[in-house]
């Protein structure tokens, strides 16, 4: 296993108290596996992701758990045996481009530094491997002469993830890659995702808040609401049987090309709990049709299939609920406030 | 049932002039890049139309030319009978009052030292309503957006409401004069899926409800759908298919919209993986390529198309396409 984080947990601290924005997460990282962690905003998934490479507000902290990367707990190294770590082993692709890239220096450059600064390269040698990385990303080389505002969206995109992948990482953690970009943009980027799992065995940590992002491009996908993982397992399987309210209601809320177009959608109502003092029990019950009295008790992680585990009290009636969740009617009302 | 037109737009271009390097002085050339240009249709009464296309293809400065937002640099705009370029005073005002835009970015949208209520009674106050008719049309528009029961949001700031919530105040502030006509500028890209979906429902309800016209801005396909009856593609500023959205979508006929259609992911692992049929990035707009656009990334160019631009043509029945590679009219079968 190339990344296995156990039992992490994460606060914040603020005037009002503590927040556990992540609170008691686990899960895998595979060699060679796209892993998808979807979930709405403000449910902590930016949050774990950059805890992975400490980099993390002043205010937060970890509050319990490990994250073995490679063997190692990467909560146990110095300082400085984690700055060895970071682009050369992990790197990080943030979610908005622009801040990737330094708007004064010529994307070329950027890259270069990082090579010669970090990796030891050479400057001729570094410019080859700019070369290089601008091909595996679908950019023309010529383009390494410009400066960002000269690059659309998308190439601002692709040439973050090649200033990413400088230094041949082994894991690169990606926070919402493709969502400001238009459809068919994402299109690519998510191919070039891809086609670097499959040519250069990258594993890949993306954060999205679109199922079918993760439908398209993961092996594993992870659900994350209000701190906790609700559900996690190979893709296929938790979109073809989501086993949790929360990820059926995911499903059922997106607006799908090829369904019927009078469907209506069903949204989820409300939002996530406040998670200064998160209500007891299972954390989505309050906007949950299937909620019962039993929800009222913290819920216990069940395996539903093999590498398939859901955090519901209902989850060995998930069948009905999925089948019941189909009606819209079943949504409109829960939430009472 | 609705045959009236509301908004005749006919050969509306809008170039925008980009500042000289010296180069361009020594050499006397005025760059320039033509965002929209010579686009030509109708918007009935009570229709909503789906306007799709990539980044920087020209959807936003086209609805912003339909409000009056911006001048078109030629062509002509007609609202309800009236050419939008030669408005008075009083009329304009009044324009103002059938015709509202909703925002792309419900963050930025609202005044953030306005309560949420202030924000929703602004319009009235701005174009002059009674003022005794206020608080009924607040009240009217609150359940209309499905904020009836959210009531004790009214005296919030915006930055105390989640982004769905937010949403809903910049339709209920869209929606509170009544108008005919509105501008939905990508309004649910800022948003979780899962609030999303009500969002797009309540866009729907209002289409049914009010009768209302309105433009529907977004790249994704799988949302128009969900909204329009009728969907225009555009390529970097022209109209390339028009037609009925499930036509549209079904069978596109521009192979540009082929690839939009294709590029929509589905929540479902048993997807298709081809490639995309398109190559490359959008072109230079201030150097596009000669004859159709769309030429130097399209799998099926040919000679022609690198010679001629191709004309909005009517290919079938209610639809129109601008590619020299499909039919001529074919009789429907069937």
């Amino acid at each position: 296993m190339l990344l296995s984080v156990k039992d992490l947990k994460i606060q914040y601290k603020t005037r009002k108290g503590i927040v556990h924005a992540v609170d008691g997460i686990s899960f895998d990282v595979p060699e060679g596996k796209v892993v998808g962690i979807v979930g709405e905003s403000g449910c902590g998934k930016t949050t774990a992701v950059r805890s992975l490479l400490r980099v993390m507000p002043p205010v937060a902290s970890y509050a319990g758990g490990e994250i073995n990367f490679d063997g190692s707990d990467i909560l146990k190294l110095s300082e400085r045996e984690m700055n060895k770590l970071r682009w050369r082993d992990i790197a990080y692709i943030p979610q908005s481009a622009m801040n990737a890239l330094d708007p004064v220096w010529r994307v070329g450059d950027q890259i270069i530094e990082v090579l010669t600064k970090r990796g030891g390269f050479k400057k001729a040698k570094a410019k080859l491997r700019a070369e290089e990385l601008f091909e595996m990303v679908g950019l023309e080389q010529k383009r390494l002469r410009d400066y960002p505002h000269q690059f659309s969206g998308g190439m601002r995109q692709r040439a973050s993830i090649a200033l990413a992948l400088a230094l041949s990482p082994r894991l690169a953690i990606a926070d919402e890659p493709v969502t400001a970009l238009d459809v068919i943009i994402q299109r690519q980027v998510l191919d070039t995702f891809s086609r670097l799992q499959r040519e250069f065995g990258l594993s890949v940590v993306l954060v999205t808040h679109d199922i079918s992002v993760v439908a398209y491009v993961c092996d594993y996908v992870v659900v994350m609401y209000a701190g906790k993982i609700v559900e996690k397992g190979p893709v296929k399987d938790v979109l073809s049987s989501p086993s949790h309210a929360y990820t059926i209601g995911l499903y059922n809320a997106f607006p799908e090309l090829s369904a019927d177009e009078e469907r209506e959608l069903s949204p989820i109502e409300g939002g996530p709990p406040q998670l200064l003092n998160p209500p007891e029990g299972c954390r989505f019950r309050d906007r949950c049709p299937f909620a019962q009295e039993i929800c009222k008790q913290e819920p216990v992680e069940v395996q539903v299939g093999p590498e398939h585990f859901s955090l519901c009290h209902r989850a060995h009636e998930a069948a009905e609920m999925r089948e019941k969740a189909r009606d819209p009617a079943v949504w409109r009302g829960v939430v009472t406030a | 049932m609705h045959e009236e037109i509301l908004l005749d737009v006919k050969n509306l271009s809008k170039s925008f002039i980009l500042s000289r390097s010296v180069g361009d002085v020594i050499h006397g050339r005025h760059p320039q890049v033509d965002a929209v240009s010579d686009i030509s249709f109708t918007l009935k009464r009570g229709e909503t139309i789906g306007v799709v296309g990539e980044s920087g293809c020209g959807k936003t400065t086209l609805g912003r030319m339909l409000l009056k937002l911006i001048e078109p640099t030629s062509g002509s705009i007609d609202f309800g009978g009236e050419d939008l370029a030669s408005l008075d005073r009083d009329s304009e005002l009044a324009f103002r009052r059938r015709a509202q835009l909703v925002f792309q970015n419900p963050f930025d949208a609202l005044n953030p030292h306005f309560t949420i209520r202030r924000s929703i009674y602004e319009p009235l106050v701005n174009t002059r309503v009674p003022e005794n008719q206020h608080d009924q049309m607040v009240a009217d528009v609150l359940i209309r957006v499905q904020m009836d029961r959210m009531l004790h949001l009214l005296d919030s700031y915006p930055h105390q409401l989640s982004g769905g919530q937010l949403q809903r105040v910049v339709l209920a502030r869209a929606l509170v004069l009544n108008p005919e006509f509105i501008v939905a500028d990508e309004p649910v890209s800022m948003l979780d899926v899962s609030v999303r979906a009500g969002i797009l429902n309540v866009l729907r309800e209002v289409r049914d409800t009010m009768g209302l016209a309105a433009v529907f801005i977004s790249h994704d396909l799988a949302l128009v759908r969900y909204v329009c009856e009728r969907t225009i593609t555009m390529y970097m500023g022209s109209v390339v298919e028009d037609g009925p959205t499930r036509d549209v979508i079904n069978r596109p006929l521009h192979p540009y919209t082929r690839a939009l259609v294709q590029a929509v992911p589905v929540p479902n692992v048993a997807q298709s993986h081809e490639p995309l049929a398109l190559t490359g990035n959008l072109p230079d707009a201030r150097n596009p390529p000669p004859g159709c656009r769309f030429s130097d990334r399209c799998p099926l160019a040919e000679d022609i198309c690198r010679q001629s631009r191709p004309p909005l043509r009517t290919a079938e029945p209610n639809r129109r396409v601008a590619c020299f590679m499909v039919p001529e009219m074919v009789a429907e079968t069937g």
